[in-house]
């Protein structure tokens, strides 16, 4: 595996060694090591199954890893107590393939739901401007009152991404953002990751399949194939044809398949 | 968190799965119980899913407990008539429904009102992610979503249940009042007579353990969904089933119970 070493002297805010998980005889990750240092934009990418979601959902405590070390600001995510894994979960936000709104709720019920519970004390003016706020960010104050239902994907998508803006996370997980989306509504998530990436400050883990996605957000690629990163760098660095040799068969299949596409 | 279902057998596919479903539901009751009583309480889900549960409820319960106390009347006047015993009617009528009926038929319109909506909601919101999504925001899904509507369902099922008996006697008496002219004083003062402390007593304990499971089921066959919409629809189905086949078990169990005391 050809990786490009990250240039910094900073730690790490996210740092992932030797990880394993499988689900019964299937083999899901094979020996992933990564690190994703402090205001980068980190694009995991792979075919469906690879075990994008799976490594991500490990990085929140959704799933437990087999075997491996998986550190978020220098904390071993499964050693956590379940108090301290929540406080670390408030540091990330998670944007879900599905939205995962809560379909019983509006637009502004859902984004009030984890400031809410989470931050006591609030004033109802506190939590409108929040709320208000994080709907500027994504450009969808005129849906407050809508329910889950009547929106479109890609405004499901937004509202999704703004529920986890309004805890002011450090770290950003997208999983799948421009998936099932039409080209145009998948550039405009593209735009809305690198402006909350500037705005917000945040740390960013992209998983995808789609190359303009990784292209447009990423500032490095990590190529998942098999279970393993066989290729991390900049988008020139892992996509340049010249460099491939003959062994990286997986890589030149992908790469023919999405540009074929 | 996502477990890996064991490989290997211990004695059989069929076998293990049942032991395992038992466990799972044994950590669950167990779970509930640690989770319920320790703060935050999230009273306004509470109330919130008392008028979900027992309002939106009522106007079924109490329909079916009126026309159960007409009928119930009704079917029973031809025998005892035929020993002249109409004016036991009252009391007839009062027993069946204080020790059984209005707890039994309660709990099961429930279960099959109350625990498959809460089974194909909870079953929704596993497949849809949202359950996922409430845990990476550091809130417990289990507290507000398992808690607040077990919580629920135990305290509005036996105040439905007050509620079908009332009416049921309130059919019976329209009943009996037409056919005997019998006052509504005279009506109840016969029925109550022959019902005990033991009797209400062990028909409210009764509907406290009706409402309990109706919600615990409901919410472990939703909370234990398997992905995609068949998922959702079977475990809908499940807290149906095995709501209604526990409620049979306990009331077999409690009324034993209660005879017992009572004898002894």
């Amino acid at each position: 595996m050809e990786e490009q070493k990250h240039i910094t002297n900073e730690e790490p805010v996210i740092s992932i060694k030797g990880l394993y998980k499988s689900f019964d005889e299937l083999e899901i990750l094979k020996d992933i090591s990564l690190e994703v240092f402090r205001g980068e934009n980190m694009v995991v990418l792979g075919r469906s199954g690879a075990g994008k979601s799976v490594l991500i959902k490990i990085l929140v405590g959704l799933i437990t890893p087999d075997k491996g070390i998986v550190k978020v600001f220098g904390q071993q995510v499964n050693k956590l107590s379940p108090k301290d894994l929540n406080t670390l979960r408030l540091r990330m936000g998670f944007s879900f393939q599905s939205s995962a709104l809560y379909d019983s709720m509006n637009v502004r019920q859902n984004l009030e739901f984890p400031l809410t519970m989470n931050v006591k004390n609030l004033s109802r003016q506190e939590i409108n401007n929040k709320v208000e706020e994080v709907l500027h960010a994504v450009g969808l104050i005129e849906k407050i009152n809508e329910m889950p239902s009547d929106l479109s994907g890609g405004q499901r998508k937004r509202i999704g991404i703004a529920r986890t803006l309004i805890l002011n996370p450090e770290i950003m997980l997208y999983d799948e953002p421009t998936s099932g989306l039409d080209p145009t509504t998948s550039q405009e998530i593209n735009t809305l990751i690198n402006e909350v990436q500037k705005k917000y400050n945040t740390t960013s883990i992209i998983i995808t399949h789609d190359l303009t996605c990784a292209k447009k957000t990423g500032d490095r690629i990590a190529m998942l194939s098999n279970g393993k990163f066989v290729k991390i760098g900049n988008f020139e660095e892992v996509f340049n044809p010249d460099k491939y040799q003959e062994d990286d068969k997986q890589i030149k299949s992908f790469f023919n398949y999405n540009f074929i596409q | 968190m996502i477990n890996s279902i064991p490989r290997k057998y211990l004695f059989s596919k069929g076998v293990d799965q049942y032991f395992t479903e038992v466990y799972l539901a044994y950590k669950f009751v167990v779970r509930f119980f640690k989770e319920a009583s320790r703060p935050p309480f999230h009273l306004r889900e509470i109330i919130n899913q008392c008028f979900e549960i027992g309002v939106k409820s009522l106007p079924l319960i109490t329909l079916t407990g009126f026309i159960i106390g007409i009928v119930f009347t009704q079917q029973s006047r031809p025998s005892l008539s035929e020993f002249g015993a109409t004016s036991w009617l009252p009391s007839l009528v009062s027993i069946a429904i204080v020790r059984a009926l209005g707890a039994l038929v309660t709990a099961l319109i429930c279960a099959g009102k109350v625990g498959s909506s809460i089974g194909a909601e909870l079953g929704s919101m596993k497949v849809t992610e949202q359950i996922e999504a409430m845990e990476v925001s550091a809130i417990n899904p289990f507290k507000y979503l398992v808690v607040t509507r077990v919580i629920a369902t135990t305290i509005t099922i036996p105040v439905l249940g007050l509620c079908c008996g009332f009416v049921a006697l309130l059919g019976s008496y329209l009943n009996v009042h037409s056919f005997e002219s019998t006052s509504i004083v005279s009506f109840f003062n016969n029925g109550f007579s022959t019902i005990t402390f033991i009797d209400i007593f062990s028909s409210l304990f009764k509907s406290l353990a009706y409402g309990f499971t109706i919600g615990i089921v409901g919410c472990y066959k939703g909370y234990h969904a398997v992905k995609g919409t068949r998922g959702v629809g079977r475990a809908a189905n499940q807290a149906v089933v095995l709501a209604m086949f526990l409620i049979f078990i306990e009331e077999v169990v409690i009324v034993q119970m209660a005879n017992w005391i009572r004898y002894y």
